[in-house]
């Protein structure tokens, strides 16, 4: 049996087979959707991943890679009859070289953590996804994070050098480097944001960035969400390049302030968080023009971080959004469509339109830089139907991103929950040519099967359940 | 050479063609250098901005569209590409840039060319017209086409219409000069510069001294020139036309060798050691890319040993008859497949 197999490569308390151990791993935080493998692998060193790794193309066995289990897209949902390779040990920071600005680190490590190694330097690792305390980098750079910096520094992408993967076929490959220039085509560039089907990171060159010295943070309420929307074509037009510019919508405010208590303004059905960076100098030359554009914009309340505890506070209750949609509903779907920026407006509102119509609630949390929404779908997935009947509307939101000329997701990746809609946004022939790209790293099919591309088997649903997060103890919904 | 008015004149072309290699205006001549057999498809009839939104910060050109005019249509809005495409004067076109992969010292700040390109239009080996990524600013719905094409020297599809992503266009620039007297030095103030407070947009080095670059309000500029002045006292105030020449590559003369080799800061001085022992000129864009020339192609292949002893490689961009690859090469299985995956008949390329 093949199990004996592995059972070659892992001890007997890193080959996870009885069926309370593998029930942790049998869903990530697309809680909807759960499938049980037939093991789980714990491995410490990457050349056991490599083992698993060629062991399962022997067998034509399929294998999940698995951080942390916070892919909203089902990214790393089991696969039946597969291994899951949960990589949480290989969580060592290889190497961190202040004159380089550059970390090398396993795949295992938490994105937070490679920022707190940097920081004696003065240096940071950009992207920031709202998971990042509990989310890997190898899970980052599958599924090419984002986080609310995006306009201006970029993706997971734009911020690895380098990779170094075992590959489905078995090979290890090592591409890019530690210099921010390479030449040829891009094969890093390639590799992130594959979802998995190509293969396993091991080695991860990361660039670092000089931390800003300065962050000038707004908060800032209107009473609607089109006059918060009308702030950012404001911001946008004046020719400053904010750090980051959010919106939430009444509904992910009360949620946010009933989980964190950020103090957003009451009565309030939008806040808009923008954050001017840089040499103090800088911020300070730029502040008058910005403050009298909010200013301008006529909100009911503004107020303007003091210090670095209050800039926390300020995106703590953004960045627990997500988790605290949990206290209005049982259960939720997060949305992640793009549309371009200047018709967030009029996507907004039929997305409200749409929510109306379809009688079910939606929380609206957006990077409105950047026009990436994320509607969250509030339903109960205990009354029969509600979970297809979101999952219906999650649809027709992300037709209409497409439509109006967007992408179906800016950052949680396509997964399982999208895999659907991938024709909405490419042809036939565009669709085609990715199958052939990824048979180019795995022809055998075994790496990640069933995401990203329409079709395959259908993994099961859970009505309704707790959201990972809560099973491992992060967030809580008293 | 073919010059084709439309897309479907392309795929054509591809397709009735034993080999095909797409230019643009040709200003890395040994990127265009091919065998009798490889017909050349000039661009320079695909050419025009498609769509440009100021607001959306991204616009969508052909690939024969010449950077001048792109970098000039920007302006206007007071927007740019913040990674400094180069050649922008001498005529070079916007797919010719991205298949090259080649950025200029603005890359050191926000990124390079492969940081901002957001979608491609493209025909793969059999003439197939394809699109990869999306004409917004953020996007990660299926692979990232768009990325692994920039640098590909037409070998894996021929770019007819390219969207990026700009920046709005910082009202001020200052720059300094900081003398050096060699490579160590050169890397060392380097670090300091590159994570520190003072946000700098690029930090070059030409063999004798860096050239940091600061870019926001005047007023701004104006304080921290005081601070950059304080921490580095050797360093002086230059005029910022100093970019208009590197931009367009002045350093280097139009004919001999010019290759790309991207390099870290620690290996700097083992790079500077073998140029100058051979007598090569060169220039350092942010620590990161090494431009070396020499104005004798045959220095090719003593280069080509030497990078390789340094365990460096490089792209030949002008050297016309010199080889086009240098020192450590990288061959893996996937290559081959993936080439198959985008051009199955080996159409595509020099």
């Amino acid at each position: 049996m093949s199990l004996s197999r592995f059972a070659q490569i892992f001890p007997p308390e890193r080959l996870l087979t009885s069926a309370a151990h593998l029930s942790a791993y049998e869903s990530d935080a697309l809680t909807a959707f759960h499938s049980r493998p037939v093991a789980v692998v714990v491995p410490e060193s990457g050349d056991e991943v490599i083992a698993a790794v060629r062991l399962c193309r022997e067998l034509g066995m399929p294998f999940v890679a698995r951080g942390s289990g916070t892919s909203l897209s089902g990214g790393s949902l089991p696969v039946a009859g597969g291994i899951v390779i949960a990589l949480n040990r290989l969580n060592r920071i290889l190497k961190l070289d202040a004159t380089e600005r550059i970390a090398v680190v396993e795949p295992g490590v938490v994105n937070t953590q490679v920022t707190l190694a940097a920081q004696p330097f003065g240096l940071h690792y950009a992207p920031d996804p709202s998971s990042q305390t509990i989310c890997t980098i190898g899970g980052n750079v599958a599924f090419n994070s984002g986080g609310a910096h995006c306009l201006k520094y970029g993706m997971t992408s734009n911020h690895v050098l380098g990779i170094k993967a075992v590959l489905a076929t078995g090979e290890v490959v090592e591409f890019g480097g530690e210099s921010r220039e390479s030449i040829g085509p891009d094969y890093t560039g390639l590799f992130v944001g594959s979802e998995g089907l190509f293969g396993i990171a091991l080695e991860i060159t990361l660039q670092l960035l000089p931390r800003a010295e300065c962050f000038h943070t707004v908060l800032a309420g209107y009473r609607t969400l089109e006059e918060a929307g009308d702030a950012v074509s404001a911001v946008v037009a004046s020719g400053l390049l904010p750090g980051a510019l959010e919106i939430m919508d009444a509904l992910a405010i009360q949620a946010a302030e009933a989980a964190v208590q950020s103090g957003y303004p009451r009565g309030c059905e939008a806040v808009l968080i923008v954050e001017l960076e840089g040499p103090r100098e800088k911020v300070a030359a730029e502040r008058p023009a910005l403050d009298a554009l909010l200013a301008a914009s006529k909100p009911i309340e503004s107020r303007v971080a003091a210090n670095a505890a209050e800039r926390a506070k300020i995106w703590k209750g953004r960045k627990s959004a997500f988790s605290a949609v949990g206290r209005l509903s049982p259960d939720f779907i997060v949305q992640d469509g793009v549309v371009p920026r200047q018709r967030l407006g009029e996507a907004l509102r039929r997305i409200s339109e749409m929510s109306r119509e379809a009688g079910i609630r939606v929380a609206n949390v957006f990077h409105a830089g950047d026009g990436n929404l994320h509607p969250l779908i509030l339903y109960d997935g205990r009354e029969s139907g509600a979970l297809e009947r979101a999952e219906e509307l999650a649809g027709r939101i992300l037709k209409m991103c497409v439509a109006m000329g967007g992408s179906l997701t800016g950052e949680h990746g396509i997964g399982v929950e999208k895999r659907a809609y991938l024709p909405d946004m490419f042809s036939a022939d565009e669709i085609a040519l990715m199958h052939r790209i990824r048979a180019a790293f795995d022809p055998l099919g075994i790496a990640n099967p069933g995401k990203m591309f329409p079709g395959g088997d259908a993994p099961a649903l859970v009505q309704h359940g707790l959201h990972p997060l809560e099973k491992s103890g992060v967030i809580s919904r008293e | 050479m073919k010059t084709p008015s439309t897309v479907a004149e392309v795929a054509d072309i591809i397709r009735s063609s034993k080999k095909v290699l797409a230019v643009g205006a040709q200003t890395k001549p040994r990127l265009s250098q091919v065998p009798d057999e490889v017909t050349l498809i000039s661009m320079r009839n695909l050419s025009g901005i498609v769509e440009y939104d100021p607001g959306e910060f991204t616009f969508t050109a052909f690939a024969g569209t010449p950077l001048r005019e792109i970098v000039a249509t920007l302006a206007a809005q007071g927007q740019y590409l913040p990674f400094d495409p180069p050649l922008v004067e001498s005529g070079a076109t916007i797919g010719g840039t991205v298949a090259a992969g080649l950025s200029g010292p603005g890359r050191f700040r926000y990124g390079g060319l492969r940081d901002f390109i957001l979608a491609v239009r493209f025909l793969d080996g059999n003439g197939t017209q394809l699109r990869g990524g999306a004409k917004v600013v953020k996007n990660a719905a299926g692979f990232d086409i768009p990325k692994f094409l920039v640098g590909s020297l037409g070998s894996f599809g021929v770019l007819t219409e390219v969207t990026f992503k700009v920046f709005p266009r910082p009202p001020a620039m200052m720059t300094f000069a900081i003398p050096c007297a060699n490579a160590a030095e050169a890397a060392a103030h380097i670090a300091k510069a590159a994570s520190g407070r003072w946000a700098f947009d690029a930090l070059d080095y030409d063999g004798s001294r860096i050239l940091a670059r600061l870019r926001g309000p005047q007023a701004a500029l104006d304080l921290l020139a005081a601070d950059v002045l304080d921490c580095w006292p050797a360093a002086e105030g230059v005029d910022n036309v100093v970019w208009d020449g590197i931009r367009e590559w002045q350093f280097v003369g139009a004919d001999g060798l010019l290759v790309k080799i991207p390099v870290t800061l620690r290996k700097f001085p083992a790079l500077e050691a073998i140029l100058q022992a051979r007598n090569m000129g060169f220039h350092v864009v942010g620590g990161s890319v090494a431009y070396a020339y020499h104005p004798n192609v045959s220095y090719s292949d003593i280069l080509n040993e030497a990078l390789v002893g340094i365990s460096l490689s490089g792209l030949n961009l002008r050297g016309f008859g010199g080889r086009l690859y240098f020192g450590e090469s990288h061959h893996s299985a996937v290559a081959k497949s993936l080439k198959l995956a985008f051009d199955p008949c080996h159409r595509l390329g020099a």
